[in-house]
């Protein structure tokens, strides 16, 4: 459990932080909380010649409410989701989603920026971005540019970003309807065997809005256009969430792996969904 | 010397904190505080550092071994494979089962993960560069995970190194991947009441591969002195005299110039019971190189290769009458030892005391037949927090008992009742051989049920399922029952020995001139509380305080020979030495108190701390008075000092038994549980520091829940460990664990000197088939009999979706 050898490298803002990732390319990664990458480093899973420390950039920190978009740092932690007062009011999923993430030592480790850039489909932030419509800012040697967080996305550990980009900040509308995130998993610790997020909005007992989204069911996060449309325009009633549980199971493909076949997977993730729902509905 | 002793006994009592006082655990200080000195923190100076070149294959030929790259790696030193060791005859080494075991690979591998090629660098992160850069080229081979399946006419052959070898250290061997069979009670007899009986109820369980899992890996530090020629030898040694003899025998450098230190260990649970090749190769590195040198497994290496444990598949048959006595138990063992058969079992015992699975009931005759079987995993089958094979034996009769009650329509705890051992029939001799020394299981039954209120639960449990077949609930109830009976503290030396050592134990104690001791044991203490533990045993037996009494263990060179701490043997057998060593002291004391009082010996008794003239209370000695005459006094007949030893070789093994309740909500859909309340009584016979006991039940229990409910090795058909790391590994936290309640009856064993029996076991033992029954109950209604473990997420719902309940 140790790994290669590897330079590392620890810049003050986000241009030299760039230059670093320019001059030495596909040898270069960026570091924020360490804790997916550092275990891959260890495992010899993931050789990395040059690290790019980012912890010395304050830019990247922080939680910005303002004129009702939420942006948050790159390199906030998910502790400090947890933690922010605002944050919980302007959109209380986050906080409740994060709260199921590891444990409280990863959660003051691991980052925002870290979970959504990473592209493994067991973090449970990509789904949660997907379901918020969330913007991601990149800024890399030609400047910045946005990616919406449902088009991020390509495969497990595939992206829209490129090599020499970094993550700047996320953000996203504040969130005041229903919201549930649900996940069942193994212990403490775990990834999701089965994880759902959803948001509903109700108004004089009709659905307005309505967005949901899967984690670690398919190689990417899965974001069911589907699912939200089915309850628009209804009153969340047995039939509507009947509905959108079979257009949001309709979009998943989950893998067997040691949380179990993928028969099992489907239809936990059918009462997983539905639970989500049921809840995001019931808070709306 | 003024005495300032208080007056009341019962405050001198409570002053001595002896046998029965809650006192805290003295070592907890250190541990609490990060300042434990564990084999990682030994540093010496020039110290190397080893680690393997692992095998990633799970059968193979090794064609060749190319260590150009490596040695050119800055830091490494040097890359030792069979070749280099060979000379020594150091390429395999004895296992503790009777067989014999590669140290580095010798031509093929056999698991996923054994050890290759030692590279020994100047740090360990040289040496994980150095690992990379060594070449090896495999052929792989056709790989047998299936121990049924090993013993096809034309499975591979695994241990070529035994073929034509028809007989092995427990006798004949019927195929080439076949270690031995071990057979015991009256087979005709058994089959004859079998096939006459009302009921016979049938089924395969499967106790699945598991692994103790430590906190803290194995490892050591060898350092050869070459210019006296001692080896001393730092490591997890759950058994460092063993050990110690151990390397000697194998190594040809005298005993008396090895020296082995267990330092602190950080949890052992049956792993850091055997001889490792990380050991060999450590004390081989440091003889070619002159420089101490450290191997510390990472938790990989542990989980993959160190000692696993169980792997038990036990086919069984009870019979009954109509009326639910049972009248005969069958059962045939496949046993997968893995590619070596290194389990740490007493030599005549190839399945260790598997043959207590007659349990706690009084079955008139019994059959036992066990195939030990070749395969290609991690070798190991260790006792993970049981006495040897323990485990397996009380899953095994626990839950034939519920399947037989299935069978029969009746009420489990009312079979288990009709059943039990009666009180009055102890000392009970089994069906398979044992001398149950003391017990009273109906009275512990009894109020077991009445604490959890069982009536009141299983109506409950039928509302439960009738608003379920209602569609009103998805979850169901379970209710799991356990009563166990352990065979621990092994044990008589007449009947058991580890590569011929006598299993007895030892204590020496010092009393120092100021009415303080050290007592040192043949034990270590891996979490236990010896130094707790033990000091207060003596304090009741010698009258000093135990706060004035350090405990000392684990090394070699200080301490009195002993076998070693596993199997719950400290407290039945160094305990038993700790007490009868206080009572030598004691007597001596007696006779420097006569002295003294100028009295015949024979005139004084014992009171707490002092003897006293049998009827002038006034006239009195105290321990700590004694132990200064002791040392100034020219008493003619007695030498000078107080000091005693003992070699305890018990006449009998110890009983515990306990009776554990598990109410269980199951989510059909999700197959998630929730423990809604664990009851765990225990009865150890004389309780020693009751929250110690405490601890560790709830240690135990949570080791159990982990069994039970996910924690598994699980292989896959290629041979690859699918389980090597924490997060597939199930390991609880805080948040998986449930509230305990604990309780106990007393039941003193008869042969100990003190009458206890040993606990640190018993919720390991207990709380496996107490989780497990609880699983299966919940399904009981809807036809489940038998479902393996662990009971995951995925495995429960499978039960559900079995059983049709996903509509
Ligand atoms: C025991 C354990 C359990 C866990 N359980 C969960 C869980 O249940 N759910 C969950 O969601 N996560 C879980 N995690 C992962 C944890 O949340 C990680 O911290 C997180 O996924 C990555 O964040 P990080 O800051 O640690 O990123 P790092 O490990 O530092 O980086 C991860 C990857 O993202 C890249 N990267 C990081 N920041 C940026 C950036 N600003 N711009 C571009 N690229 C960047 C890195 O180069 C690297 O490739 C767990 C981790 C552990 C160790």
């Amino acid at each position: 459990m140790i790994p290669a050898r590897f330079e590392y490298h620890r810049p003050a803002d986000v241009a030299s932080a760039i230059a670093l990732l320019s001059e030495h390319g596909d040898e270069a990664r960026v570091l924020a909380g360490g804790h997916s990458l550092i275990p891959m480093m260890k495992l010899r899973m993931a050789a990395v010649s040059h690290l790019v420390d980012l912890q010395d950039i304050a830019d990247l920190s922080g939680i910005r409410i303002e004129g009702g978009r939420v942006t948050i740092g790159a390199m906030t932690t998910q502790h400090d989701l947890i933690v922010h007062d605002g944050l919980a009011q302007a959109a209380p999923i986050l906080r409740e989603a994060a709260l199921q993430i590891a444990d409280p030592q990863v959660r003051y480790m691991g980052t925002v920026g870290g979970n959504v850039a990473n592209g493994d489909p067991g973090n449970d932030m990509p789904g949660l971005m997907q379901c918020l419509d969330a913007t991601l800012h990149l800024v890399g040697p030609d400047g910045s540019r946005e990616v919406a967080a449902r088009d991020y996305y390509e495969a497990a550990y595939m992206t829209a970003r490129a090599d020499d980009e970094i993550l700047t900040a996320i953000s996203f509308d504040v969130n005041t309807g229903g919201y549930a995130y649900e996940k069942q998993k193994r212990k403490i610790g775990d990834y999701a065997t089965a994880a759902c997020g959803a948001l509903v909005t109700m108004e004089g007992g009709t659905c307005t809005a309505a967005s949901i989204a899967m984690t670690n069911l398919a190689d990417t996060p899965i974001w069911s256009e589907e699912a939200g449309a089915a309850l628009v325009g209804t009153a969340c009633d047995t039939a509507a969430i009947d509905a959108a549980v079979a257009a949001a199971t309709a979009a998943i493909d989950p893998t067997e792996d040691n949380r179990g076949p993928v028969a099992f997977k489907m239809h936990v993730a059918g009462i997983i969904i539905r639970r989500a729902i049921l809840r995001a509905v019931s808070r709306a | 010397m003024t005495d300032q002793t208080p007056i009341s006994r019962e405050d001198r009592v409570e002053k001595l904190k002896g046998v029965g006082s809650q006192r805290k655990r003295v070592e907890d200080a250190r541990f609490t505080q990060g300042k434990g000195n564990y084999v990682d923190d030994i540093k010496m100076p020039g110290m190397l550092f080893g680690d393997f070149v692992r095998s990633p294959y799970a059968h193979a030929r090794v064609v060749s071994i190319n260590t150009e790259a490596a040695l050119k790696v800055p830091g490494v030193l040097a890359v030792l494979t069979a070749a280099d060791l060979a000379p020594l005859g150091l390429h395999w080494m004895p296992t503790l089962a009777g067989d014999k075991q590669m140290v580095l690979a010798d031509g093929k591998v056999l698991y996923q993960g054994q050890e290759v090629a030692f590279v020994v660098a100047t740090d360990r992160y040289a040496a994980a560069d150095g690992i990379e850069a060594v070449e090896v080229e495999y052929s792989e081979l056709p790989v047998v995970v299936d121990p049924f399946k090993a013993l096809l006419p034309d499975a591979p052959v695994l241990r070529e190194d035994l073929e034509g070898k028809m007989v092995g250290a427990h006798g004949p061997r019927k195929h080439h991947n076949h270690i031995f069979t071990w057979e015991q009670g009256d087979k005709d007899a058994t089959e004859a009441v079998l096939a006459g009986a009302d009921v016979v109820a049938e089924e395969m369980v499967y106790y699945h591969r598991t692994h103790p899992c430590p906190l803290e890996p194995c490892g050591c530090v060898a350092s050869m002195d070459k210019v006296n020629g001692k080896l001393t030898l730092y490591g997890t040694f759950q058994a460092p005299h063993a050990i110690r003899t151990v390397v000697s025998l194998i190594s040809g450098i005298e005993e008396h110039n090895i020296r082995v230190i267990s330092p602190d260990i950080g949890g052992g649970f049956g792993n850091k019971v055997g001889a490792y090749p990380g050991y060999v190769c450590s004390v081989v590195a440091s003889i070619v190189t002159g420089k101490p040198v450290k191997w510390v497994e990472d938790r990989m290496d542990n989980l993959m290769t160190t000692a696993f444990a169980r792997d038990y598949w036990m086919k069984g048959k009870i019979a009954a009458t109509k009326e639910g006595k049972i009248t005969g138990l069958w059962c045939h063992v496949t046993a997968d030892h893995g590619g070596f058969d290194a389990c740490a079992d007493p030599t005549k015992f190839p399945a260790g005391f598997f043959n207590i699975c007659t349990g706690s009931y009084d079955i008139p005759v019994a059959y036992l037949a066990v195939d030990g079987v070749y395969t290609n995993k991690a070798p190991g089958g260790v006792a993970y927090r049981c006495s040897f094979r323990v485990t397996e034996a009380a899953y095994f009769i626990e839950r034939m008992v519920e399947i037989l009650a299935i069978e029969l329509g009746m009420d489990a705890a009312e079979l288990r009742r009709i059943n039990f051992i009666k009180a009055d029939q102890f000392p009970y001799h089994s069906a398979l051989g044992w001398e149950y020394d003391s017990g009273d299981y109906h009275t512990a039954w009894d109020k077991a049920l009445a604490a959890v209120d069982y009536e009141g639960l299983r109506k409950e449990q039928a509302e439960r399922v009738e608003a379920f077949k209602r569609g009103e609930t998805r979850k169901l109830l379970g209710i799991g029952l356990t009563h166990f009976t352990e065979i621990v503290g092994a044990g008589p030396v007449k009947n058991c020995d580890i590569l011929g050592l006598g299993m007895f134990d030892s204590c020496e104690i010092r009393i120092h001139p100021t009415g303080s001791a050290i007592a040192r044991l043949g034990t270590i203490s891996q979490g236990q509380g010896h130094a707790t533990t033990f000091a207060q045993i003596l304090a009741s037996e010698i009258g000093l305080p135990a706060d004035s009494i350090t405990v000392e263990e684990g090394d070699t060179d200080t301490a009195p020979y002993g076998l070693g701490t596993y199997g719950s043997r400290s407290t039945p057998v160094a305990g038993a030495a700790t007490a009868m060593a206080g009572r030598k002291i004691r007597a001596k004391a007696q006779m420097i108190a006569a002295y003294l009082l100028e009295v015949h010996d024979n005139d004084l008794e014992w009171d707490v701390d002092r003897f006293v003239v049998k009827g002038a209370p006034e006239r009195f000695k105290t321990m700590k008075e004694i132990a200064f005459a002791s040392y100034n006094q020219a008493i003619p007949g007695l030498e000078p000092g107080l000091e005693a030893v003992s070699y305890y070789d018990p006449p009998n093994m110890t009983y515990p038994f306990g009776a554990y309740i598990c109410v269980m909500e199951i989510d059909v859909d999700t197959g998630v549980h929730e423990i809604r309340q664990f009851y765990a009584l225990d009865d150890c016979g004389t309780r020693i520091n009751p929250m110690i006991i405490e601890g560790q039940v709830h240690g135990g229990l949570t080791e159990a829940l982990a069994i039970a409910m996910g924690q598994e090795i699980a292989y896959d058909e290629m041979g690859n460990c699918k389980t090597g790391t924490l997060m597939d590994f199930f390991v609880p936290t805080a948040w998986e664990t449930p509230h305990y309640t604990t309780d106990h009856t007393t039941t003193p064993s008869p042969h100990h000197p003190i009458g206890a029996k040993g606990v640190g076991e018993s919720p390991n033992v207990g709380g496996v088939p107490a989780f497990s029954n609880a699983v299966h109950d919940a399904f009981r209604a809807f036809g489940l009999r038998q479902s393996h473990m662990p009971h995951d997420h995925w495995r429960i719902w499978k039960i559900a979706n079995g059983l049709g309940l996903h509509g």
